[in-house]
């Protein structure tokens, strides 16, 4: 082969087509942009999560116990801390909080009770300075920011806490371990550990987590410990947490919320991509001619097959190049925009694993997708060049197309997995993409076949020409296809899933939403709060007996067995050692249905048995189904039960739901708290009522789901941010594939136009025949995203989120409404010079 | 560089049908030999130079050249063949417009030799040969099509080739231009001492060929050098003796052509020798090749 030919023909065809190259450039530099950004953010988290995962967890070791650590777990602590390892205790729980200073709504905040010297490791700042050291030594307490703003409390105020008192003595403006939206979440306030009885809170039924904090510098001691004691822990029921746990924990989570990003930028660069294959087809068969003509003066297949694979590779790598400096700019962007979701401080550094990564994957893939269109170049005959109209044999698949179209699969395929969080997810990534764009094809196929078949001979003149224009030689319509249909796809796929989401939350959907939750009522609670909620006319919408249990046996197997039998398939030990808070009622609910057995009917079938109805999910994890036995342990009294039903709970509604349904009397006379669900429209009277309810009953917690509702809004619009600043590199890289098909067909359109003038054509039917082309390919291509977003999303309600599915109509519309004028509007701008110019300056210059 | 037909068909397959383009085609083009090939639109002349010059394979026959079958060659072997013998000029001129005018006179040559300084020295000559010498840096669309074409008559005798391949050069050309590029020919030919085979339209071109075959539905009807192989060959014995003119017998336009035409005729009538003196004494550069005749 003629190297030196070719890399000197390469060289001068790059010099003439100086803006195309742009285009084709820009197609990859978008992906990889984003490929080389999110990266190197991942790598980024990793460093300050090792950095930082003593500080986040404040301290070496860390107990945890939904109950008051038992005298065994006591002991341990009491032993260690006489071993000379700085100790620290802690109570957390939710509370009804309030200020004396004014009348606003009270608000359910977490509290924490500190004793010691915890955090020992990170840094804490209040303002002012000295509170974090002072409030310890009184009635004092420190709190987020946002609770100053949610009671509309100042520092000096005096908080109320259950039956206590507080006086706020500073804010916090810097915690170890922060996380931005666990402040919207759950404001926290700080208060001296010593005086938490005085709350009077902490009573049957509450929600309290009580905590342990060790500093032993020595990692091995700390293993050491956690494997010595380990049985010990499991039996009380007490979690333990160490630094490498943490590390590790957060470490895959955030791995994982980077690895879902670099996916999304993997799509934009696979779009990209495609841009790439369908410039460089429209390039060969524009040039076919130079090509003949090249076969034609001695230069063998090869060699003019060599000239255009050096251009492809160049590009590519320029585009890969320029993307890896654009993504290690945005880089410094993205803690900013993740930082709710992020509890390191991250400092971006240039990261050349990514950068190098992003370069190689860019250029390869870029390649690959041109590989396929070069191949034509082989089959162009020199004959070409004596007579135009000469088209050639045309193969369809021969061994090389069949070998590189492997190669892309392969190569797809594994850039997927190596980018997905586990394997499973990157073979259905690339599954889904393939899937995508084999269906967008066939839309395009369609189009080109519908357009050419039912083309509407009545029509005006612009109309035939615009739709005609669909499916003559050198169309765009399989590009263009490809390019808006995937963006729009990824795009409202997202949207979708958020207005799904969304919409299971939508507490104002109809007057019998509650939109107020009273939980933590006790017994003896329930007959004065439902009087002084018909006092003030609210009516509860439900009323319902909660009984913590914890699991005994199942079918007569005693949980310690199950959880030591290390043979076999076990249940998770979560499942079988959780405390579980049971109700009773006689009918099914709204978020429930009955998927196996039968609820109860009139007469017990066992005397003594208490029948229960169990979520499919726990059922699953435990192994039991319809028939099998529970015996629970409610409060130290043994319950024997027998699962009669099954149900699928839709958890993602604002709804009191619950894993284990009891019949009714069965649990008579077993401890209980109540929650009671209302409404009341009036704002202003649902503050009024849950001041009045606390100020009575200061142990009973509520939640304005309105509240709540606003809150996990904000938190999904901070993660959907994102993921559509990812996704934006998606329509990026889509409409520069756009620009570029339309760059690429400019020469053909400029002949036709051109030719059309000469022939008496005005710039006005110029232009209404090239709106219809592009309104053509924009709709169609527009509406096939949008519908294989509507199937995506019902597959992610079904399989992923677990919830009903509703299409909205709306949000799809709108995407394709839009994509569709955008599609007008950039081919409109693109091929503005093909109207405007006088049709001799054109017919001259394409005068070959 | 002689050129054998011998027994040429060539047949394509169209919706079911078989459409035969050429049949019997036999002739021999001896070295230096100047061939016209006329005939009306969709007799076969270009499918004929596309056999001859080894861009498209026959259904059955063989295209020898230089005793070489073209037919037994790989696609590089022909390639490689192309680079080192041939030279094509088209209707089209098909220059390649990436390239500036040096650049595509320059691409044989970097085919040949893979780019020496000696070979940009010979493009620059040969663009000043054919009157360009200020335009090398001009593209394709800067230029107008006589000036494309002469460029294009630049790229063809830049390898030089043993045979120059050219279809219908002053097809797209106005009379003037035409003209003009048509004498350009004729005298590089001469100068450089190729085998010419051209197809063309025009009769005072074709009327400057020392030999003219003629097609009609595929075959030929009628070939000033000969009615058949025997023929031909004598006149090639006769040409290589130097005693070019004896071998030619056929009327060079049996088929008609215009009246205007016929004075014109009647001199390549006699032989190349006579066509080649006429030439000779119109053109200042073709003197001493129109001596050597």
């Amino acid at each position: 082969m003629n190297m030196g030919f070719a890399l000197r023909m390469a060289r001068r065809e790059l010099r003439a087509h100086r803006r195309r190259a742009l285009a084709y450039m820009g197609a990859i530099a978008t992906g990889v942009a984003a490929l080389v950004a999110v990266n190197s953010f991942r790598s980024d988290v990793a460093r300050a999560v090792s950095r930082d995962a003593r500080a986040i967890l404040g301290a070496d070791l860390e107990l945890r116990s939904r109950q008051a650590f038992t005298a065994p777990i006591l002991a341990l602590i009491d032993s260690l801390e006489a071993a000379g390892h700085e100790t620290a205790r802690a109570i957390r729980f939710g509370s009804m909080v309030y200020t004396t200073a004014n009348r606003d709504a009270p608000r359910l905040l977490e509290v924490n009770a500190l004793e010691g010297g915890y955090p020992f490791y990170g840094t804490v700042a209040t303002e002012p300075p000295e509170a974090w050291r002072t409030f310890r030594e009184g009635r004092r307490a420190v709190v987020d920011p946002a609770v100053l703003v949610y009671l509309g409390a100042a520092i000096g105020d005096t908080l109320r806490i259950g039956d206590a008192a507080f006086e706020i003595a500073g804010v916090l403006t810097e915690y170890p371990g922060e996380l931005g939206v666990r402040v919207a979440v759950g404001p926290r306030v700080f208060i001296p550990l010593a005086y938490v009885e005085e709350t009077n809170l902490l009573r049957f039924g509450s929600l309290a987590s009580h905590r342990a904090y060790f500093r032993i510098e020595d990692t091995r001691a700390v293993e050491r410990l956690v494997e010595a004691y380990d049985s010990l822990f499991d039996a009380e029921r007490t979690r333990v947490e160490t630094v490498a746990e943490v590390e590790e924990e957060l470490g895959e989570a955030l791995g994982s919320l980077a690895r879902f990003l670099g996916l999304i930028a993997l799509a934009a660069l696979l779009l990209g991509c495609v841009g790439v294959a369908s410039a460089v087809h429209v390039f060969v068969t524009e040039r076919t001619e130079t090509i003949a003509v090249l076969r034609c003066l001695g230069a063998r297949p090869r060699t003019v097959f060599a000239i255009y694979l050096i251009e492809a590779a160049a590009l590519g790598a320029g585009g890969a190049a320029i993307g890896a400096a654009a993504g290690t700019a945005i880089q410094f962007l993205l803690p900013a925009l993740l930082a709710a979701f992020v509890p390191v401080d991250i400092e971006p550094r240039v990261n050349l694993p990514a950068v190098g990564g992003g370069l190689a994957l860019g250029a390869l893939v870029a390649l690959a997708f041109a590989l396929l269109p070069l191949l034509r170049i082989r089959e162009v005959t020199p004959l070409r060049a004596l007579r135009r109209d000469f088209a050639g044999r045309v193969r369809r698949l021969d061994s090389r197309r069949a070998a590189v179209l492997a190669l892309l699969a392969a190569g797809v395929t594994a850039a997927s997995i190596g980018q997905a969080p586990d394997v499973w997810t990157g073979l259905g990534f690339a599954a889904g993409i393939a899937a995508t764009a084999a269906l967008l094809a066939a839309t395009a196929w369609l189009l080109m076949r519908g357009a050419r078949r039912w083309l509407p001979r009545r029509a005006g003149y612009a109309v035939r020409q615009g739709v005609a224009n669909l499916f003559r030689p050198q169309n765009q319509t399989l590009a263009a296809t490809l390019g808006i249909g995937f963006g729009v796809f990824l795009l409202a796929t997202l949207r979708v899933v958020q207005v799904n989401v969304l919409g299971q939350l939508e507490v104002d959907a109809g007057p019998h939403r509650p939109n107020l939750a009273l939980f933590d009522i006790q017994d003896d609670q329930a007959e004065a709060l439902n009087a002084l909620l018909v006092e003030r006319g609210v009516t509860p919408l439900a009323s319902e007996a909660i009984v913590p249990a914890r699991i005994s046996a199942v079918n007569g197997r005693p949980v310690a067995e199950i959880l030591a039998d290390t043979m076999g398939r076990r249940p998770p030990r979560w499942v079988l050692n959780r405390e579980y808070r049971n109700t009773y009622r006689d009918t099914l609910v709204e978020t429930e249905t009955l998927t196996a057995g039968r609820w109860w009917d009139d007469a017990p079938s066992v005397p003594g048995v208490a029948r229960i109805s169990l979520d499919e999910d726990i059922a699953e994890d435990l192994g039991i189904g319809v028939g099998d036995r529970i015996t629970w342990d409610v409060q130290g009294v043994l319950v024997e039960s027998e699962v009669a039903s099954l149900r699928r709970i839709n958890w993602a509604r604002l709804a009191t739901n619950f894993f284990v349904v009891f019949e009714p009397g069965s649990l008579d006379g077993a401890p209980k708290t109540h929650v009671v669900l209302a409404r009341v429209e009036d704002p202003a009277e649902r503050a009024a009522l849950q001041r009045a309810v606390v100020e009575r009953f200061s142990n009973i917690s509520m939640l304005d789901l309105v509240r709540v509702q606003e809150t996990v809004d904000a938190v999904l619009s901070r993660a959907a941010l994102a993921v559509r600043f990812m996704a934006l590199f998606s329509i990026g890289a889509g409409l520069i594939v756009l620009v570029g098909s339309v760059a690429t067909t400019r020469y053909q359109r400029l002949r036709e136009s051109a030719l059309l003038r000469t022939l008496g054509a005005r710039a006005r039917e110029i232009r209404r025949i090239l709106a219809v082309e592009y309104l053509a390919i924009g709709t169609v291509a527009a509406l096939s995203g949008s519908a294989l977003a509507a199937g995506a999303g019902w597959g992610l309600a079904r399989f992923v989120f677990d919830m009903p599915y509703r299409v909205p109509w709306g949000s799809l519309a709108a995407a394709w409404l839009l994509a569709s004028a955008l599609t007008v509007a950039v081919g409109f701008a693109s091929s503005r010079g093909v109207v405007r110019r006088p049709p001799l300056a054109t017919l001259r210059e394409l005068a070959e | 560089m002689r050129i054998i037909a011998e027994n040429l068909e060539q047949a394509y397959e169209s919706a079911g049908r078989r459409l035969v383009a050429l049949r019997d085609i036999n002739f021999t083009i001896e070295p230096y030999e100047f061939v016209a090939i006329v005939g009306p639109s969709g007799s076969g002349k270009t499918t004929l130079l596309g056999l001859l010059a080894g861009l498209d394979r026959p259904s059955s026959g063989r295209v020898l050249l230089d005793g070489r079958d073209l037919g037994a060659m790989s696609e590089d072997e022909r390639a490689a063949f192309r680079a080192a013998n041939v030279g094509f000029v088209f209707q089209t001129f098909q220059l390649i417009p990436t390239l500036t005018a040096l650049e595509n006179v320059l691409v044989p040559l970097e085919l040949k030799h893979d780019g020496q300084r000696a070979d940009a020295e010979r493009a620059r000559a040969l663009l000043e040969r054919v009157g360009l010498g200020e335009r090398l840096d001009h593209y394709p669309a800067q230029l107008s099509g006589g000036e494309q074409q002469r460029v294009a008559l630049a790229r063809a005798f830049a390898n030089e080739p043993a045979v120059l391949f050219a279809d219908e050069p002053t097809g797209n050309l106005d009379a003037e231009n035409g003209a003009a590029v048509a004498d350009l020919l004729v005298e590089l030919n001469r100068e450089r001492r190729t085998t010419l085979v051209l197809v063309t339209h025009d009769p005072k071109l074709a009327a400057r060929a020392g030999r003219v075959i003629r097609l009609e539905g595929g075959r030929i009807v009628s070939d000033s050098g000969g009615a058949g192989g025997a023929v031909s060959r004598a006149s090639a014995a006769g040409a290589a003796s130097g005693a070019r003119a004896g071998g030619a017998v056929a009327p060079a336009n049996p088929g008609g052509a215009p009246a205007g035409a016929a004075p014109e005729e009647g001199a390549p009538a006699g032989g190349l020798a006579a066509d080649e003196t006429r030439f000779g004494g119109a053109s200042a550069g073709g003197a001493p090749e129109g001596g050597a005749a």
